[in-house]
């Protein structure tokens, strides 16, 4: 299975190596700098090389790269979804995963490396087990430990590591008894030019932040269940229970953690919330050309439209741009030809509108590729699917817990073809 | 206060420093120092020389402490053997310990160290582990036993903990079982044929449970298990199916991944017909589409196995990185269908014009793929890749040419209409694949193209040998050229392939033209579609090899092979000219080899009767594949039996739509002996006239008897343009050979009856004027086009441009439009004809908009 794991900040220095079995020389990750050298672009590394005697498999993930050695056959998603899961948990004890909080905490970030994988084997990554057995670090904590001589590693085996729920620890107690949902919609489409949609998806996901004492077996329902025909729960979630009666029945985690994430695909279903009018022109022969956009509400069911942002990829040849919004502000990197318009909130009565020259390298032939335009926007309270929850009721506990849910849809990869 | 302060001494005496810390009698300092010392060793620092010191803090009852020890322990414990033994007692010690996690924690430290001596002490604490009261401990000893074989697999057996492991398949607790699979799992990948794994019915019932139970991880573990075991029927199979099912709605996706693994594995047992199988494979598609918006990392290791009607989301967005880009155009052609071909092209020509210019290429080429996968779509394919070619992007061009050479191999003679247009862009050919495919081209069609002399003539700098099938086809006027070719290919050419290949050319054309033709014009193997040869069990495969490419490369070099291996064999040409007189049979295709050296060195052989006819004929019965030599022997000149009268079709009613009748009118035969076994073929058509069942006749012809027989037609059949337009060549076989004839299909059985466009009153006619226009003709039509308004024709009337278009609304009104354009006069004139005369108004404002837009 997994034998090491390097991290390797963004200028190649490798900063961190633990190795599970024997040790593997830090030259295997040789073959990971060539790759790099060949993707232009540190997103483009490929994230399974094969090297004479082992496979190398890395993530890239908040300016580092997880780079883990294997040496036989495994499914590449299962190092790859637990190299992420080693990313959240440093980001879950550190608020950050960066290289100085990882420097910073190498202690903690050893033995929980240790924690999480024996013998290449996944051991516990649930955040609830592994912060039983090594305390995440705090300031105050760090201040008591060094005075009093007590250490930030657990001495008792977690009470949940074995038992049938084994990501809620026992004793959770809270004054103040609250759960939170989040519906977090994301519209993911590609329009084409004359406005039509080519392809469109709404990838959602409900985030939760319970925070209630004891034993809380929760049951959540839904409006309208039959949106989601697609879905992955959280393990905590009995799966008879949804397949019989579409209702959420689990005993939750305790803090932040994602209940379900689903996909809503069928086209008529997914509303787009924008639309956009775009026109380039060259002239033949001349190093300008003229440039428009305008953008617009659509199937916004009359909720605002905020935080736009467009961003354009120019053709190569363009040099500059002269561009006066009618709304927001704009941007153009010359290096990498992008242009960036902040839109900020739609007003129907006056449609914002981005307007002006392109200036290309004089001589240069008319560019032939199209650019692309990328959307970014936000809508608060509303999930576009149409999704609603119904109700949540509590079992288990006595106390009455204060409930909240919350809706937003946002752009996920939205994408207008010239 | 954090840990990068160990980082920070960097003075000289710091190994000093920390020996003398580690002595330290306060506990703090202790652990302060062996902390500094972890932090050394990360960064890959030598501190084997504090091992004495640090293992002396090893007797604590700071778990912290304990812990840290243990990690450093691990990493330097091979360097220094006989130290670490110091550390054994302690080790036996804490496996004793009250404490559980002090107990696993020492089964797990001791498995990581990897010393032999050491090893020999783990045995006792181990098996007393093994059978633990905590399932923690029993499933860290698990692990340990796998640890235990990759250091010394002989003692592992010896000791009988490969059966305890077993035993702790059937443990009470799910994660000791799934950690107790992971551990055979990877013993018995060292040994592959030992069956240490026994799954049977029981213990596959124990793991499935387990699987309900126990964490993510040992989920993955149990499912790839599962993978592996054969179920003796469908009923078993499809019970675990039901078990296994509920994992693909699981967050984790290698949990989802490996399930689907399982599924697909067992999917292959059931029964095809069954409402559950079906239900299965509707279950199995959405999961996988779900995992691809995850992570890039994630996407890239998806396969479609499932994903016919999921097309969609493989389109490919601009921001992804370079390999999801890739892979997800290598998945749309997989999928690509006759059904969704439409959609794909028109994303894969807009990809075309993308800016990555690796991408792009890959683009043109995926395009080509769909022509040679999807045989509908090879037209449209082809226009699109004309348009491509017409953009004069050079990279695009050139990777567009190379495709249209594939095309031309899979499908001959059916799109050479387009070959002027690929000469016009000789000039920008720069690479040496696009020159060779050109050259390819030039050569294969070299009567349809007038000049294609001065074409190869200059491509000789950058030399091919292709030209050479250039001089078949015209042998008075280019012998010239190709004899500088080859004594270019044989004289100065470094590569001996291509030395070789020469002279063989050279020998073959100065003795026997006629058989050198039949060599070198020989039917090139098709290419075939190898996508859907790649097995469902790349799963797992940790990436994609994509095989098709190369294919016809590695073709050409077959042939090459072939003709080299051939001019070893030979024995420098003194038999060829006596066996060349005689008349050689050479089957159309595939044996090449065989036949050649027949020719070289065989014993010469005598088959009179047969002509090339019959080589022809074999061709266009197997395949139809218009090789050119079939046109030349149409007539059959030495046949035993002829056919009176030719078939001309009679005239035909015009039967329901594409079906029609075609009389082949009386079969009278002549012969001196009865006919059977008749069957009849179409060369491909321009209308693609093809028989919809085969020539039924049933009962013997007997000599001078005639019957009839009516044929129905369709037009369903592979299209290819005749000279003149309505030609049909048809083949009629029975048991004495085959015969060639062609008729003129009278080209009104092809009308169809929805050929009526309503009439229009004149007095339906508006006209309107577009002021203050600046744009010509052909920017017009195209902005027009964008919006659906189609020019019919263009025509150019005493300087004047007139564009003739028409355009049709959902309800079904056609509308057609004459604009009239006028050279400096930016007012155009708009006629507008329709039914109904009040949209004529609405239409004008579109018009009116659009071009001012």
């Amino acid at each position: 299975m997994i034998h090491s794991l390097f991290l390797i900040n963004c200028s190649g220095d490798i900063f961190l190596e633990k190795h599970w079995k024997s040790v593997v020389s830090q030259s295997v990750c040789d073959y990971f700098f060539e790759a790099q050298e060949k993707a232009a672009d540190v997103e483009n590394v490929p994230p399974v090389i094969s090297t004479p005697h082992h496979y190398l498999i890395s993530i890239y993930r908040d300016k580092l790269f997880f780079v883990s050695v294997i040496q036989t056959e495994v499914p590449p998603l299962f190092v790859i979804e637990f190299l992420h899961r080693v990313a959240d948990t440093f980001q879950d004890y550190f608020g950050e995963c960066s290289e100085a909080a990882i420097k910073d905490n190498v202690v903690i970030v050893y033995e929980l490396l240790e924690e999480m994988l024996d013998n290449g084997f996944p051991l516990a990554t649930e955040s609830n087990i592994l912060k039983e057995l090594i305390k995440p670090p705090t300031i105050l904590r760090s201040v008591v430990n060094s005075i009093t001589g007590s250490s930030n590693v657990g001495d008792t085996l977690p009470t949940g590591q074995l038992s049938n729920i084994p990501w809620r620890r026992a004793g959770v107690k809270y004054t103040n008894n609250e759960a939170y949902f989040d519906v977090v919609e994301e519209i993911d489409a590609i329009i084409d030019k004359s406005g039509s949609t080519v392809f469109a998806e709404i990838q959602g996901v409900i985030d939760a932040c319970i925070k209630l004492s004891g034993m809380p077996d929760l049951s959540l329902s839904f409006m309208n269940p039959r949106l989601l025909d697609d879905v992955s729960f959280h393990p905590c979630i009995r799966f008879k229970r949804w397949e019989s009666e579409r209702v959420l029945s689990f005993i939750p985690p305790d803090g932040n953690f994602r209940l379900i994430s689903y996909r809503v695909s069928s086209q008529n279903l997914v509303a787009i919330p924008v639309y956009v009018k775009h026109s380039i022109s060259f002239k033949e022969n001349s190093s300008c050309g003229r440039f428009d956009i305008t953008i617009g509400p659509k199937q916004n069911m009359g909720k605002t439209i905020e935080g736009i942002t467009v961003t354009v990829h120019m053709p190569k040849v363009v040099l500059n741009m002269n561009l006066t919004p009618t709304q927001g502000s704009y941007t153009f990197d010359p290096v990498t030809k992008v242009l960036t318009w902040d839109v900020g909130k739609i007003t129907p009565q006056k449609l914002p509108s981005l307007k002006g020259l392109v200036n290309l390298q004089s001589g240069a032939p008319k560019p032939e590729e199209n650019p692309s335009l990328n959307i970014q926007f936000k809508i608060q309270q509303l999930a576009i699917s149409g999704l609603k929850v119904n109700r949540l009721d509590m079992y288990g506990e006595k106390y009455k817990p204060f409930k909240g849910v919350k809706y937003v849809t946002k752009a996920g990869k939205f994408q207008v073809y010239y | 206060m954090t840990d990068s302060k160990y980082f920070t001494t960097n003075k000289k005496g710091e190994i000093f420093e920390l020996k003398a810390e580690l002595n330290n009698e306060k506990k703090e300092k202790r652990k302060e120092a062996v902390k500094k010392v972890i932090a050394a060793m990360t960064v890959g620092k030598d501190v084997s020389s504090l091992f004495p010191d640090v293992v002396n803090c090893m007797q604590t009852d700071n778990l912290e402490l304990k812990k840290l020890v243990y990690l450093y322990l691990m990493n330097y414990a091979k360097s220094q053997p006989d130290m670490a033994i110091m550390a054994v007692n302690s080790f036996v010690k804490d496996c004793e310990d009250p404490n559980p996690l002090i107990r696993a924690l020492a089964v797990r430290t001791m498995g990581c160290i990897r010393v032999d001596k050491i090893t020999e002490y783990l045995c006792e604490p181990l098996r007393k582990c093994l059978k633990d009261e905590d399932p923690y401990v029993r499933k860290t000893a698990a692990v340990c036993v796998a640890k235990l074989h990759d250091i010394n697999a002989q003692m592992v057996e010896d000791q009988g903990f490969l059966d305890s492991l077993r035993d702790l398949i059937a443990d009470s607790n799910p994660m000791v079982v799934a950690n107790a699979v992971a551990a055979l799992s990877e013993i018995s990948e060292s040994h592959p044929n030992s069956n240490l794994l026994d799954l049977n019915p029981q213990n596959i019932n124990k793991l499935l449970t387990a699987l309900n139970e126990c964490t993510e991880w040992g989920q993955i573990f149990i499912l790839d298990c599962l993978s592996n075991y054969n179920p003796k029927d469908d009923r078993e199979a499809q019970s675990i199916c039901e078990r296994v099912t509920p994992r693909l709605s699981h967050a984790n996706s290698a949990v989802v991944l490996s399930a689907v693994k399982v599924l697909m594995k067992f999917l292959e047992l059931l029964p095809k017909d069954s409402d559950y199988y079906n239900m299965l494979l509707k279950k199995l598609a959405p999961p996988l589409v779900t995992l691809l918006s995850g992570e890039p990392e994630v996407q890239y290791v998806k396969r479609p196995e499932i994903l016919k009607q999921e097309i969609k989301v493989f389109f490919v967005k601009y921001n992804d990185p370079i390999y999801v880009k890739l892979e997800k155009l290598d998945i749309m052609i997989r999928l690509a269908s006759q059904a969704n071909i439409a959609q794909v092209l028109a994303e894969l020509k807009e990809y075309a014009t993308e800016v990555d210019v690796d991408f792009v290429r890959k683009a043109v080429r995926a395009i080509g793929r769909c022509a040679i996968k999807v045989e509908q779509s090879a037209e449209r394919c082809v226009s699109t890749l004309l348009d491509l070619i017409q953009t004069k992007v050079n990279y695009v061009v050139q990777e567009a040419i190379v495709v249209i050479r594939d095309i031309f191999r899979k499908y001959p003679n059916k799109y050479e209409s387009i070959i002027a247009t690929l000469c016009e862009n000789l000039d920008s050919l720069d690479e040496p694949d696009a020159r060779a495919a050109m050259i390819w081209i030039v050569g294969e069609y070299a009567e349809r193209i007038d000049n294609a002399d001065e074409l190869l003539e200059s491509f000789l700098e950058g030399f091919h040998d292709e030209s050479t099938q250039l001089f078949l086809k015209k042998p008075s006027e280019t012998q010239e050229l190709v004899q500088q070719v080859l004594s270019l290919a044989t004289q100065d050419s470094d590569n001996p392939d291509l030395r070789d290949r020469g002279y063989i050319y050279w020998r073959l054309l100065s003795t026997d033209p006629v058989t050198a033709k039949e060599v070198v014009l020989s039917e090139k193997p098709l290419i075939s579609e190898e996508t859907d040869l790649i097995e469902p069990t790349l799963l797992d495969e940790l990436s994609a090899t994509l095989v098709l490419w190369p294919l016809c490369i590695i073709a050409s070099q077959c042939f090459v092979k072939e003709v080299h291996g051939i001019h070893r064999d030979s024995p420098v040409g003194t038999t060829t000219a006596t066996n060349l007189e005689q008349p050689q049979v050479i089957p159309s295709q595939g044996d090449l080899l065989g036949d050649l050296l027949n020719l070289d060195l065989g014993p010469p052989v005598n088959v009179p009767q047969v002509s090339s006819m019959q080589m022809g004929a074999v061709d266009l019965l197997g395949g139809g594949l218009g090789y050119p030599a079939v046109g030349q022997s149409f007539i059959p000149s030495s046949v035993p039996a002829t056919f009176v009268p030719s078939p001309t079709p009679a005239v035909i009613s015009s039967g329901l739509n594409d079906l029609f009748e075609l009389s082949t009118g009386i079969v009278k035969a002549k012969a001196l002996q009865h006919m059977t076994d008749f069957a009849i073929q179409f060369n491909k058509n321009s209308f693609g006239v093809i028989p919809s069942t085969p020539l039924a006749i049933h009962t013997p012809l007997m000599p001078n008897q005639s019957i009839d027989v009516s044929l129905p037609l369709n037009t369903l059949g592979p299209v290819m343009k005749m000279e003149p337009l309505n030609n049909l060549q048809v083949a009629v076989k029975n048991n004495i050979d085959v015969f060639y004839f062609s008729c003129l299909i009278p080209l009104n059985v092809l009308f169809v009856e929805d050929g009526k466009m309503e009439h229009i009153p004149n007095e339906n006619e508006l006209q309107f004027q577009i002021k203050e226009c600046h744009l010509n003709a052909d920017t017009v039509s195209s902005k027009l086009q964008n919006n659906n308004v189609y020019t019919i024709a263009k025509r150019n009337v005493e300087g004047q441009d007139m564009l003739y278009q028409s355009l049709k609304l959902t309800n079904g009104i056609w509308i057609l439009a004459e604009l009239r354009m006028q050279p400096g006069n930016p007012n155009y004139t708009l006629s507008l004809k329709c039914r109904a005369p009040e949209v004529s108004q609405y239409i004008y404002q579109v018009y009116d908009s659009i071009l001012k837009n």
